[in-house]
């Protein structure tokens, strides 16, 4: 990558998305180009591909005002880059990295490729402390890790939002009092939702450890592929630079998919599901794997991407590739909402994959694995007799069944639903589960060792 | 590049990126790079090496965690950080190294492909040093015993043209191309996994193959690490293909701090880890399958028992298409190439027991655990569907008993294995002559299971006669204490086959208890209510070495309780 900066006016192609350049026979693969438009107006793009004549580059502002005469485009020889400093907190940013606050540009300090470098999977560390993040359905049965990537799986008209937000308000580490940031890396939310996160972030006081990175709904769509990856390098300066621990917001994964599918559109290339392209499982990839920690470096990056899942259907190939790729997902469900529960988190389909590791004697109680194995065991039975009951009635049902419903509908409403000003420690959050699982007689509480049972029962249920 | 062969490694530009040619056409070579190629300009030069992808194999292979094209990630750390960089080139076995070499044949040897000319000791096992592929005549010289690196002349194999041929241990071979052998053997003895739903339900056997699809979330990767960690073959090579770094991290964290229950060493020392995360170059992903099948062949070609999971095969299959993509082929179903189907069945097919090449008739086995993570969970896409034409054991992992925490979510209706038949001798020698039968009697009762609660979904559980409830009885047992496996319980988390057959013993004996005591007018509700059905609760839990106590206990009380119904003992 040592070709200098090369300026040329011989664009000879717009399509969507792209442009092509002629006569550049050096062009390097992902080299950053700045383009000028004849008004002036200046604009980043991104060489997609090179051959020995010719140029593609997908333009981040949008394609509106190029024409092939005057606009001049200069090849600058360097990847995608940005500049990161201890300054850069508590700041807010567009999602090409422009200041959106009304402050200065960032004082340079570190220039960094914001594609980042795989971890070698030998210097992971395995993430192993457990966040408590004031959430029973999350803390006592799909327990959130430093270093894990957790993403939210909500649909329209969800307040996935809210909880985002207070995920933000209430985590901490249990016994530890370390330095902490949050990145908010926002692709095409609107102007309501930012205003939201923004008034939020303020009110708490949240915003002095903030970063925000923020593409609204009607900035350009293209923009939406660079802005996550701005949030999570800025991140990794944080976490494995400054040692601090990072929680990343990305909202929403769907819009920046939605982006990728737009630029593979352009390019003619065979769509895998539902026009998204092949390499998408991979282009995510990159993103929701710069979550972690390193072997000997202080920080960690612990990311909750937000996706919505068109028509609720989480086979859609954006939550379904973010499943596959996630360690776990939490999900909203509108059934639960409606009935006025919130958060409504659906914990059936929900789970954390590193939750076993952040759990147990010596890290949050020694209750905690089985009592949540319980707690799923006794509420899909619940719900598969609710189901039941809805087609034959209630009359054949036995005693045992009976308290599997009243068991459900009471997790659902004293569990699950703890409100939006709630804050439960995960103690609390365990002791409100013992108080269900008391509904119960002992031998049906079968995922439970005989001495956890008689430890915790206690006296206080019914 | 006229005169380039097909599938030929290739450096590719200043930073001598690592490619293999994948299209020729006049004098045009397509080349897929096996790292980032940000940063590439057309002109750059490209450099052939004349070789295909190819492994090197030799001692040092067992307890390395190499990327999908076999440069030891561990090496790179130490040289380069935390961070890949792109152009490490560092060798797959470290040259430096000595091995102690015992010669095993002696000079005027007839050396064939597979003869063994000496061996070394690697960990625990015996490395054997074979006469490679290719050459054949006598051997003219062998090495004294001593201290040797990989790279060292231990041998001369003297052909019979007169041609002095080197043999050092070190040696290469392509990675799509596999290992030959002498005769493929019928599959004879179980993989014992210590997995009950695996050994006693759906068993795969030394040499197998099996896939494992399921939906995310499923369970696909704790079997597999299951698989990875108690199944008795003697080496593990698991490819992490195209998955999380943090699963990786896991493996790291936890195989050297566990033993291998066949010996009592460390895990880490039977095992090859391959690791292309899923953030790692896609080219290099579609490789490291074959760079784990190549390395298994190599350790069955000295006669052992290799066992290989593939995690995942569908992350493999789409880098195929990525790169089909890239190269605007036409695609298949669902924008797969039109020759996936023909590279799975190559893969699976490297599987197999075998005799291997040599004079001394031993024999190996690679077995082939795929999982497979098909698209929304639908099992009607072309991964899936191909996979299953060429294995024969199918565990298929079920969302629905994942919400419950039904572990390992292995659906008893849907999963199917065609090697029963084969191993019931191995279960009649080892452990008692009632396998086959309970098995198949367990499996009836599920099948009853199924089949009455749609029953009770019409008109519900109330109406059934007793010996219908009995059934719905017993298969909650089977579920729950049989089926259900906690793979973080210390005590469960490894299954032995006896005590896989007493419990089945105990569930089944409980159940032709329970079917007299019906007959002669009991209400399944009072033997539901029995003490002495609560024994059977948690049988898991209970430690393999109090386990035959605990059942010879139980089976006295079960049989008192029944011949004295009411009499509460407990």
């Amino acid at each position: 990558m040592t070709s200098p900066a090369r300026e040329y006016t011989s664009v000879v192609r717009v399509a969507g998305p792209l442009m092509a350049v002629s006569g550049v026979g050096d062009a390097t693969y992902g080299e950053v180009v700045e383009i000028r438009l004849p008004d002036g107006e200046r604009r980043l793009g991104e060489v997609l591909e090179s051959r020995s004549d010719v140029a593609i580059i997908q333009v981040f502002g949008g394609t509106q005002a190029l024409d092939t005469e005057i606009t001049s485009v200069r090849f600058t020889g360097y990847p995608m880059r940005m500049v990161v400093s201890p300054e850069i907190i508590g700041r807010v940013f567009d999602g090409s990295a422009a200041p959106a606050d009304g402050g200065g540009p960032v004082i340079p300090g570190k220039v960094q490729d914001i594609a980042g470098s795989a971890v070698n999977p030998t210097a992971r560390a395995y993430p192993e402390d457990c966040i408590e993040t004031g959430i029973s359905a999350i803390d006592g049965m799909n327990t959130l890790v430093r270093g894990q990537k957790l993403p939210i799986f909500s649909g329209a008209g969800l307040p996935h939002s809210m909880l985002a937000a207070q995920i933000a308000r209430q985590a901490r580490v249990l016994r530890d009092h370390e330095e902490f940031a949050i990145v908010f890396g926002a692709m095409g939310i609107t102007n309501e939702d930012a205003q939201f996160f923004l008034d939020e972030f303020e009110d708490t006081g949240a915003l002095e450890h903030a970063v925000l990175f923020i593409n609204r709904a009607d900035d350009p769509a293209i923009e939406r592929i660079i802005t996550p990856r701005l949030a999570l390098t800025t991140a990794e300066y944080l976490a494995f630079d400054r040692g601090m621990h990072v929680l990343v917001i990305l909202q929403d994964i769907t819009a920046y998919c939605e982006a990728l599918r737009e630029v593979s559109a352009a390019r003619d290339e065979v769509p895998a599901r539902r026009g998204y392209p092949g390499y998408m499982y991979t282009d995510l990839a990159s993103i929701f794997e710069r979550a972690g920690r390193i072997h000997d470096r202080k920080g960690s990056i612990t990311q909750l991407p937000i996706i919505s899942m068109p028509d609720d259907d989480i086979t859609h190939p954006v939550p379904d590739l973010t499943g596959y790729i996630t360690e776990g997902q939490i999900v909203l469900s509108r059934d639960l909402y409606r009935k006025g529960i919130y958060p409504p988190i659906d914990v059936l389909p929900s789970l954390s994959r590193l939750m076993a590791g952040g759990i147990g004697k010596g890290k949050t109680r020694e209750d905690h694995g089985a009592v949540s194995d319980q707690l799923y065991a006794a509420y899909a039975k619940g719900r598969r007799l609710e189901s039941l009951v809805t087609v034959i009635g209630d009359e054949g049902l036995s005693e045992t069944d009976r308290r599997y419903l009243t068991f459900a509908a009471r997790f659902e409403r004293e569990f699950i639903g703890q409100g939006r000003a709630v804050g439960r420690t995960i103690t609390e959050s365990l002791d409100t589960a013992w108080k269900l699982l008391c509904l119960f007689p002992e031998e049906e509480l079968n995922r439970i060792p005989t001495d956890l049972i008689e430890t915790y029962r206690g006296g206080d249920g019914q | 590049m006229r005169g380039a062969l097909m599938y030929e490694v290739v450096h590719v530009g200043e930073a001598a990126l690592i490619g293999e040619i994948i299209g020729l056409s006049e004098d045009v070579a397509t080349i897929q790079v096996y790292e980032d190629t940000t940063g590439l300009a057309p002109g750059e030069p490209v450099g052939r090496t004349g070789a295909p992808l190819s492994v090197e194999l030799g001692p040092g292979l067992l307890g390395m965690v190499y990327d999908g094209i076999q440069r030891p990630l561990e090496v790179i750390r130490e040289e380069m950080g935390a961070f890949i960089v792109r152009g490490a080139s560092f060798p797959a076995l470290d040259r430096k190294c000595t091995y102690p070499f015992t010669p095993a044949a002696a000079p005027g040897t007839a050396a064939t492909p597979g003869t063994i000319i000496g061996t070394v000791e690697e960990g625990r096992f015996t490395h054997s040093i074979l006469v490679p592929h290719g050459m054949a005549g006598t051997l003219a010289r062998v090495a004294g015993a001593g201290e040797y690196t990989v790279t060292a002349d231990i041998a001369t194999v003297l052909s019979s043209d007169g041609k002095e041929q080197p043999v050092a241990m070190l040696r290469r071979w392509p990675v799509r191309v596999a290992r030959p052998v002498a005769e493929k053997l019928k599959p004879a003895d179980p993989l014992i996994t210590g997995q009950r739903v695996i050994d006693s339900f759906f068993p795969i056997v030394k040499g197998g193959t099996a896939a494992v699809p399921g939906p995310f979330g499923a369970g696909k990767t704790v079997v597999q690490h299951q698989l990875a960690k108690w199944s008795d073959a003697d080496i593990i090579v698991y490819v992490g293909c195209g998955e999380r770094g943090n699963e990786l991290a896991d493996v790291l964290r936890q195989f050297p701090a566990l033993t291998d229950p066949k010996s009592g060493e460390p895990l880490m020392g039977r095992t090859v880890l391959i690791g292309n995360t899923s953030n790692m170059p896609v080219a290099a992903r579609e490789a490291s399958v074959y760079t784990g099948i190549t390395i298994a062949e190599y350790y069955r070609d000295m006669g052992y028992d290799v066992a290989l999971m593939a995690d995942s095969t569908s992350r493999w299959a789409e880098a195929m298409r990525e790169i089909s993509g890239r190269l605007e082929e036409m695609p298949g179903e669902h924008g797969y190439p039109a020759y996936l189907a023909s590279r799975l069945a190559c893969f699976y097919e490297r599987a197999g027991n075998v005799r291997v090449l040599g004079p001394s008739n031993r024999t190996g086995s690679v077995s082939v655990i795929g999982a497979v993570s098909p698209p929304g969970g639908d099992f009607s896409e072309p991964v899936t569907q191909n996979t299953l034409r060429v294995v024969r054991v199918f565990w298929a992992l079920d969302a629905d008993l994942a919400h419950e925490r039904h572990f390992p979510a292995v659906n008893w209706l849907t999963s199917y294995s065609l090697y029963p038949d084969d191993v019931e001798a191995w279960w009649n020698e080892h452990a008692g002559d009632r396998w086959g039968e309970m098995r198949r009697s367990m499996m009836a009762t599920l099948q009853k299971e199924s089949e009455l609660e749609e029953i009770v979904q019409l008109v519900g559980p109330d109406v059934l006669p007793e010996d219908d409830k009995l059934s719905l009885h017993v298969a909650e047992y089977i579920r729950e204490s049989f089926l259900i496996q906690y793979a973080f319980d210390p005590a469960d988390t490894f299954c032995a086959p006896d005590k896989q057959y007493m419990m089945m013993q105990l569930i089944t004996d409980y159940a032709r208890y329970g079917k007299a005591a019906v007959a002669g007018g009991m209400p399944v509700s009072a033997i539901a209510d029995m003490p002495v059905a609560k024994r059977l609760l948690r049988l898991g839990a209970v430690p393999d070495a109090d386990f035959r106590e605990y059942f010879e206990e139980t089976e006295r009380r079960m049989k008192e309780a029944f011949h004295n119904p009411g009499g509460g003992i407990t």
